[in-house]
């Protein structure tokens, strides 16, 4: 523990300061913390007034979702070690969003766009309880699943160029989680969902960069989730053309 | 339900990006690498004529031609935005002139198509 590693934290104290500054920290290298435990260590032994969002440090919680010498990265998930070649460390909030204090974002209009997307199940009609749950095949639940793991931890979108020139798409985590009910066999909610979600703000912001699936701690595969919606709208445009008498419902 | 014709173009920007990933290395190999490199013999003027005005080859010339450039309208239109951020009164005349371009190309490779043998 005789080495130690340098940590250079963005900090932001609205009360004094209007802009943010770099702070540097000297934290013993211990090779098996992740990054998470070196901000932890700053804040319990170096400096209290650091602040920053963690609770699970174990990749399930998604809260602890920072940009890690530029990439946006789950602090819990990655070693220290893997880092060591690069120090000093450069630690910022998740860019394109509004900052709230040092490594802490307003998820805000995040959450806004989640809800957007009506990311629950859907039924035309609810039968009643007595006639039992609406069953699922161990196939039909693989044809979701994986969008179904997503942390929120909005990684994707601080990677998403899309995201930070405009504001308003929907954006990556949001589009995936509505994928996950569409391809659920218990949910009937897809044309709900693709009258949000066919706007240019929606789906077709997106240009396909990919960087959301790069990003991406859980491999849920944001960029793969859009493709599929375009082409399940490209599939609506053609009906919508080609049988306009039966498209209108 | 559908957003204008947004989804129609990205179908064509979808399916030329898959005809140039596919077929445009084999031609590359082919006519660029092959042919000039003498790796393997070149087919002569009338030979290639022949195949060129078979319907087929003209209907394949077509679709080789068709997609991609579309693909190329798709592509141009959102790097021009995005490189100059160029903001949403602005966006409709660069749309006009990548798809009005590649619109241009395919009716010159359509009547040359149509003309040629």
């Amino acid at each position: 523990m005789a080495e130690t590693i340098k940590l250079t934290v963005s900090r932001y104290r609205p009360e004094e300061e209007s802009e943010p500054t770099f702070q540097t920290y000297d934290v013993p290298y211990n090779k098996e913390w992740v990054i998470l435990d070196a901000l932890n260590y700053v804040k319990d032994q170096l400096d209290g007034t650091l602040t920053f969002r963690w609770s699970c440090r174990m990749g399930v919680c998604g809260s602890c979702g920072m940009m890690v010498n530029g990439t946006p990265t789950l602090t819990c998930a990655v070693p220290l070690s893997d880092y060591v070649s690069s120090e000093p460390i450069r630690i910022e909030p998740l860019q394109f969003f509004p900052i709230i204090r040092d490594l802490v974002v307003d998820m805000n209009s995040f959450l806004g766009k989640l809800s957007s997307v009506k990311p629950w199940i859907i039924r035309d009609d609810e039968k009643p309880p007595v006639e039992g749950e609406y069953r699922q095949t161990p196939a039909e639940l693989d044809v979701y699943k994986q969008f179904s793991m997503c942390i929120n931890c909005m990684l994707c979108y601080s990677a998403c160029p899309v995201v930070g020139l405009e504001p308003e798409f929907t954006g990556p985590a949001a589009i995936a989680l509505a994928q996950r009910y569409n391809l659920d066999s218990r949910d009937q909610g897809a044309a709900e969902r693709m009258a949000v979600l066919n706007e240019h703000e929606g789906m077709w912001g997106c240009t396909f960069v990919g960087e959301c699936t790069n990003v991406c701690p859980k491999n849920v595969d944001p960029a793969g989730a859009i493709q599929l919606y375009k082409m399940a709208s490209a599939t609506d445009w053609f009906k919508s053309v080609l049988l306009p008498w039966g498209s209108k419902k | 339900m559908t957003k204008g014709i947004t989804p129609f173009l990205w179908f064509l920007f979808g399916a030329g990006g898959m005809i140039s990933a596919l077929l445009f290395p084999v031609h590359i190999l082919l006519i660029g690498l092959a042919f000039p490199l003498g790796w393997l013999d070149a087919p002569d003027y009338e030979s290639l004529r022949s195949l060129v005005i078979h319907p087929i080859t003209r209907l394949y010339l077509f679709v080789f031609i068709f997609f991609p450039l579309f693909h190329w309208a798709h592509r141009f239109r959102y790097t021009i935005y995005d490189l100059f951020q160029v903001k949403h009164g602005a966006q409709q005349p660069i749309a006009l002139l990548c798809y009005g371009a590649a619109l241009l190309g395919t009716i010159i490779a359509a009547y040359t198509l149509l003309t040629i043998g």
